[in-house]
């Protein structure tokens, strides 16, 4: 075999010459068999550097190319795009990493040079065995799947379907809204949560591009981009949506309440066939059959009888419903749970009444909440007179998230902001760590607060207690914090204390991570292909995230990431195809022996059995190109293009060409 | 064991977590020892045994496979299969004479460049103290060479279980 390469060894500017000896590279590199030319060059990434390997190809009539420069990741489109343009096919084009593997990490010039020689080597010796690919053309199915129904989810469901593509929206509650709908306000404008979330619920429900699948959880999911098949289960909600007017009667005569521990934290009630909140979107009921006096003791049907409807709206016998949808681009905005602030026995949640959670306040605070909006402590009557507010519980603490949770400073604000609207006279005392009051509006809302008579104390809460030491301890509960800024001990008896608890991942976000086979971090946050250029793709092709579930966010950075998420699938939708690298496995059918070992290797299932033929063949279309069934063929018949046996065991003689010794035959004796 | 010897560690790193992770380690300027020499695979489970066997007879001192995370596999389980490979060859080159140490498997995804820096320079260390492989020696001249191999295990027969 005789190949005409040309290899170029980049400087790029001083950040590989200044390790890399890159004359001595070239100079060698020149002398090495297959290769045609070998040239330095100060920037090959520039027009000029582009210019040098076309014009090679052209009069030297090269039949590879190598650059030694920076990462594939970096620059490999680049130069496989000049390879082309100067009429070769792309993928005889190699790439060897001398920067981010080599020159940035050491100063030892000789080894680092010896290094660059050794990756050079294997990138030559590599390339010769390259074969022509075509990149594999795959239509996009315009249909989108989002999965979560809060803000985020929500703005990009809109966002998608008033550009005209269709939206299958999917939350797991009975209504989409999100933690968002159980707000009061929101900081800094202290605008009513549900007055500017609501009209957007009403769009998604009667918006004719979206299909709303409420009280729905996806079951599978298989295919790529453009191609996924879904199949989501429709829970039975006991409520036929196609005759259900969502008059509410049902719900009225319903004779049964329960504590609600979902939308109302706990504080308050809801009937047993409920919608969690008055405007919650779709309006249709459903039954909390755990609770359901019919579903657990056959009697009652109260709701049924009263439904005003023809036919009657009530179904008892409904069961689950498996949807199969198809998709081209998914978006996942599953949000986030709240810390469990039991986990920190001191804080005395559970234990200690008037300690509640942010999200109890929340629900309190909320004119249609529990308390119609009133502050009161756990009797339901007796406003507090003093309140404490206490940050980061779970978050910045080595013993639970590492994290800075990002939201709760503000929200703590404004909670203290509503305790003096509503009880004037009351004493709030804000504990923080450090006040994070980053964003538009935000540290001047903090500045509000400081002229608004908050008391705010810099230090970790040690303990939430109710043993008096003195007599205005009495009846009180006492937060024991040391106030860093004056370096003293602090006992400050109130009456209520709220619990600022962490965001943190959604306890399944992992099974769902792996259901979309995508990562998620080890705090459980989904984890995005770019912290910063790229923060709303996800390593999967088609799989995108927005929201909470990437990582702690508030509203705006919510709605704004759903939004660049919707984005990112219109420009795929209106490309109409894309091109995906042609890395796939493919069975030569003459020698497989048809022993099915790589049948069950395959994470796509992409490898089929012919019992005819016994046969096993990869279906291209659903190989992603791990080459997982490539190494573990034992007859060696699997091939996987472009990480082929020839060109990786070429790489590794390439690689190792200065230590390489040949061994000795062993003749018999 | 010459004074001066520094090993030669080839490494299969996976596209997709610890290749990153290495381009990483470069951009963030994490100096560590220039000993590993990468080759870059789809997945880790693109690595078959035979790439390592191949390595250490062309006279790598060491194979460093590196992946995801258990659970964080792009393709889903890759790194699983390629755990599982390791385990059973690590086996076969313990009965070859070839020290544990020389090769290894490594999790680090793409944000933990200072894990795989590391974990190269703990490696290069290990190996360092090894001494050369010597294959030529140590594998092909029946095991009397630097590395003693291990006694055989004898698989009990059925009736002993």
């Amino acid at each position: 075999m005789s190949e005409k390469v040309g290899v170029y060894i980049c400087h790029c500017g001083t950040n590989i010459a200044k390790t890399v000896d890159v004359e001595d590279v070239a100079t060698w590199a020149g002398e090495q068999p297959n290769v045609e030319i070998a040239r330095e060059y100060k920037f090959m990434c520039s027009s000029l550097g582009q210019d040098l390997i076309e014009e090679d190809i052209k009069e030297k009539g090269l039949t590879r190319v190598v650059v030694a420069s920076c990462s594939p990741h970096m620059h490999e489109k680049t130069f496989r795009t000049a390879c082309e343009r100067a009429g070769m096919n792309p993928f005889f084009f190699e790439m060897a990493n001398i920067r981010e593997h080599d020159s940035w990490t050491t100063d030892d010039k000789p080894a680092a040079t010896q290094k660059a020689k050794a990756l050079t080597k294997a990138a030559v010796d590599r390339v010769v065995h390259n074969q022509p690919l075509e990149p594999i053309p795959v239509e996009i199915n315009q249909n989108t799947l989002i999965v979560g129904g809060g803000i985020a989810g929500i703005a990009s469901a809109l966002e998608l379907a008033d550009a005209g593509y269709h939206v299958y929206l999917v939350e797991r509650e009975p209504s989409i809204g999100g933690h968002m709908a159980q707000l009061d306000k929101t900081f800094p404008t202290l605008d009513c949560s549900a007055c500017i979330l609501t009209p957007k619920m009403v769009d998604v429900g009667q918006h004719p591009n979206i299909t709303l699948l409420t009280y729905s959880e996806v079951e599978k999911v298989e295919g790529y981009l453009g191609n996924f098949s879904v199949a989501v289960r429709k829970k039975a909600r006991y409520v036929n949506e196609e005759h259900c007017t969502g008059c509410g009667i049902c719900i009225e005569k319903c004779p049964y309440k329960v504590i609600d521990n979902v939308f109302e934290s706990g504080l308050g009630v809801r009937k047993v066939i409920y919608r969690p909140f008055p405007q919650a979107v779709p309006k249709y009921p459903v039954i909390d059959t755990d609770n359901c006096v019919y579903f657990q003791r056959g009697k009652c049907k109260a709701c049924q009888l009263f439904c005003p409807t023809e036919p009657n709206s009530i179904d008892f016998e409904q069961e689950d419903e498996i949807l199969q949808i198809e998709v081209g681009n998914i978006i996942l905005a599953t949000g986030y749970d709240l810390f469990d602030v039991s986990k920190i026995p001191q804080y005395g949640y559970g234990r200690l009444a008037n300690v509640f959670t942010s999200l109890e306040f929340e629900r309190m605070v909320n004119a249609s909440g529990p308390t119609d909006g009133k502050i009161v402590l756990r009797d339901m009557e007796t406003p507090p007179k003093s309140v404490a507010i206490v940050h980061c519980v779970g978050s910045r603490d080595e013993n639970y998230h590492k994290y800075c949770s990002k939201v709760c400073c503000m929200y703590s604000l404004k909670f203290a902001h509503l305790v003096h609207e509503r009880i004037p006279d009351a004493e709030v005392y804000n504990c923080y760590i450090d006040m994070r009051t980053p964003g538009k509006g935000y540290e001047e809302f903090y500045n509000r607060l400081l002229e608004e008579g908050t008391h705010f104390i810099r230090g970790k809460v040690a303990e939430v207690t109710d043993v008096a030491r003195i007599d205005k301890e009495e009846g009180k509960l006492i937060v024991q914090v040391a106030d860093t800024l004056i370096g003293k001990q602090r006992r400050i008896p109130v009456d209520m204390v709220i619990l600022s608890p962490a965001m943190e991942a959604r306890s399944d976000s992992k099974e769902i991570s792996q259901l979309f086979k995508m990562g998620c971090d080890f705090d459980g946050f989904f984890v995005e292909r770019h912290p910063k250029l790229d923060p709303v793709a996800t390593m999967t092709d088609g799989i995108y995230i927005a929201g909470a579930c990437q990582g702690p966010k508030d509203v705006p950075d919510s709605v704004s990431q759903g939004a660049a998420a919707a984005a990112r699938v219109v420009s795929l939708i209106s490309r109409g195809t894309v091109m995906m690298e042609p890395v796939r496995a493919t069975v030569n059918q003459e020698e497989c022996s048809g022993c099915r070992i790589c049948n069950t290797m395959c994470p796509y299932n992409a490898i089929v059995f012919h019992e005819d033929r016994a046969v096993s063949e990869v279906i291209t279309a659903l190989c992603q190109g791990c080459g997982t069934c490539v190494a573990a063929c034992p007859s060696g018949v699997i091939s996987g293009a472009h990480f082929t046996n020839d060109q990786l065991f070429s790489q590794i003689e390439g690689i190792l060409w200065d230590v390489h010794s040949e061994p000795e035959l062993v003749t018999g004796d | 064991m010459s004074e001066h010897f520094e090993p030669v560690i080839v490494g299969f790193l996976c596209n997709w977590c610890s290749y990153r992770a290495a381009d990483l380690a470069g951009t963030a300027r994490i100096h560590y020892a220039p000993n590993m020499r990468p080759i870059r695979v789809m997945c880790s489970g693109r690595v078959d045994p035979q790439f390592v066997l191949k390595a250490l007879r062309e006279g790598a001192d060491g194979v460093m496979i590196a992946g995801c995370h258990p659970g964080e596999c792009h393709y889903v389980e890759g790194n699983i299969k390629a755990l599982r490979r390791f385990i059973l060859l690590k086996k076969m080159l313990k009965q070859l004479g070839v020290e544990e140490d020389r090769v290894q498997i490594v999790w680090a995804s793409a944000s933990e460049g200072i894990i795989l820096a590391e974990a190269v320079n703990k490696m290069t260390e290990q190996i360092r103290e090894l001494g050369p492989l010597n294959w030529n020696e140590t594998v092909l001249g029946g095991g009397n060479g630097h590395g003693k191999p291990a006694p055989v295990e004898r698989i009990p027969t059925p009736e002993e279980v």
